[in-house]
């Protein structure tokens, strides 16, 4: 080994979540790291996405959600020192579904852009550009970019959503089971943008799907209901694991 | 097999007798009343003063009498109706303050016109010394419209799926971001439901007006909000039941109209939901 642990971009220090009296997540500490893709993989009801959505506080949401703990994003805590908005816009979060609003393909992809105030029509113009490039769909769609983002089909929904979150040029993006309504070809695409992406941002992605973890982590983490059993490289995680359990679920004895 | 099919034709013919039980009324109402009407009806019967005691002559007054109410009462009841509703469904904590207001607001629709019309007398005419005009007679049919508008836009933003909130917040849109450019837009057809059936109400309702608004008879038509005013079903009732000798054509001309006028608003605000939802 050349170097030493790279820095980290957002370190989660005994972070805990709760929805009213559920605890969903026990006490957990990690690091997310700038050039790595770090996958979450784990059964149904393991605390994947209540993890995820505390890294983009997207929890603040739901009016029975607790925490502890801290996260901090380049060492400043994103609970007391970065506004939600502004966080959200360094963090950005890829839905299981595609979820394109009721706007046009362009429309969509600047959202973010126009809420920030932009309003210079060449720069919104460049940003759609080179975010449905990134995206893998500019071909598919530049020809078509003013009708509505639903006579997309369900693979080029989700790309364009991958677009909508590259646009605001988040540090960080979250995959929350991006593929899991998708055909192969689909994830193939979704899979080979999050790889392109990998240089210069971090990259979370929560899968049901241990084969995608396999092929596109760099790092994987198993949690097991609400607790992370294991945290590795991912080819340490697939063929070496340290906990028993964690063996289990990867050669699919559960799950 | 033939049991079935019997069941089915017995299920069909009620639920289709139910709908023409309740499509027959309103068409013979409307056919009648055109067909009586129709004979008065023309555009001097619109835009000319009432004459000989309001048995010849034109119904003018009451007409804009009316179109003012409907269009005060609107503007104020509108804003802020859709403004109590976005608080309310978007803002406002599910707690005991909230379900009390929502309890309030869904009673409030029940309550009678006439309690409306007394309410309106006691506090803008006499307590707030607006004496009788249209702004009184307007803002209490405001105030009446308002559980209306408020049900209806509430209900309109909530069918609004959770999925645009969170995707705007997730783009990192503030909250009233979020509502302004991505929930709103895909509320306004339910929300213009609302506005179509006050503007109906507001236009036909006697009771509230009887004490806040309405004259007899004016020889001059209202200049400011200050004025008292005509209004066609106030009118209506008149020269149905006060005044004798008053042709028939003449009441039912002046029924066709106010039905007309609501019907116009009607179609108007339906073109402009249709149009919203096609550009989905």
């Amino acid at each position: 080994m050349s170097s030493a642990t790279p820095a980290a971009k957002m370190e989660v220090r005994d972070l805990t979540v709760a929805y009213g009296k559920e605890i969903a997540l026990r006490p957990l500490t990690l690091d997310i790291r700038l050039n790595e893709i770090l996958s979450i993989i784990g059964p149904s009801n393991s605390g994947k996405t209540s993890f995820l959505r505390s890294l983009n506080r997207m929890n603040d949401l739901d009016p029975r959600f607790r925490t502890t703990g801290t996260i901090c994003l380049d060492g400043k805590d994103i609970r007391g020192e970065i506004a939600a908005e502004d966080l959200r816009k360094r963090v950005g979060m890829i839905f299981a579904l595609p979820m394109p609003l009721p706007l046009s393909t362009f429309e969509n992809v600047v959202y973010g852009a126009r809420r920030s105030g932009v309003r210079d029509k060449k720069r919104l113009a460049e940003l759609v550009e080179r975010s449905l490039k990134a995206a893998f769909l500019w071909d598919e769609v530049k020809d078509r970019l003013s009708s509505s983002a639903f006579k997309l089909s369900g693979g080029q929904q989700q790309r364009l959503c991958i677009a909508r979150t590259l646009a605001l040029e988040p540090e960080v993006i979250l995959y929350d089971e991006p593929c899991s309504g998708l055909d192969p070809i689909s994830t193939a695409k979704v899979e080979e943008s999050m790889t392109a992406l990998k240089k210069g941002h971090a990259i979370v992605l929560v899968t049901n799907n241990t084969k995608q973890a396999a092929r596109v982590g760099t790092r994987t983490a198993f949690f097991l209901m609400g607790e992370m059993v294991e945290i590795g490289s991912t080819v340490k995680m697939f063929t070496a694991p340290d906990d028993k359990r964690t063996e289990d679920y990867v050669v699919g004895r559960f799950g | 097999m033939k049991h079935e099919g019997r069941r089915q034709a017995l299920g069909f013919g009620l639920l289709f007798a139910a709908t023409l039980l309740v499509v027959a009324p309103v068409a013979f109402i409307v056919g009648m009343i055109v067909a009586k009407g129709w004979s008065a009806l023309s555009l001097g019967f619109l835009f000319t003063m009432p004459t000989d005691g309001m048995k010849a002559g034109g119904i003018l007054p009451a007409l804009v009498g009316t179109v003012y109410l409907v269009a005060v009462a609107i503007l104020f009841s509108l804003p802020i109706g859709i403004m109590a509703a976005i608080y309310l469904s978007e803002y406002a904590r599910d707690n005991a303050l909230t379900r009390l207001i929502n309890l309030a607001i869904i009673n409030l629709a029940g309550v009678s016109s006439v309690v409306y019309g007394l309410f309106g007398l006691s506090l803008f005419v006499v307590f707030l010394k607006f004496g009788v005009s249209i702004i009184s007679g307007a803002l209490t049919l405001g105030i009446m419209t308002l559980p209306v508008i408020i049900t209806t836009t509430r209900e309109a933003l909530r069918a609004v799926p959770r999925s645009y909130r969170e995707v705007s917040f997730s783009l990192g849109a503030s909250r009233w971001q979020t509502i302004r450019h991505s929930v709103l837009p895909s509320a306004i057809p339910g929300i213009l439901t609302g506005a179509i059936l006050s503007i109906g109400r507001v236009a036909g309702e006697t009771a509230p007006i009887l004490f806040t608004v309405a004259a007899f008879y004016l020889p001059k038509l209202p200049h400011s909000l200050g004025d008292q005013a005509m209004a066609l079903p106030y009118h209506l009732y008149i020269i149905s039941t006060q005044i004798p000798g008053i042709p028939e054509n003449y009441r039912y001309g002046t029924a066709a109209v106010l039905v007309g006028l609501v019907l116009i608003v009607n179609i108007a605000a339906t073109i402009i939901r249709a149009k919203y939802r096609k550009k989905r």
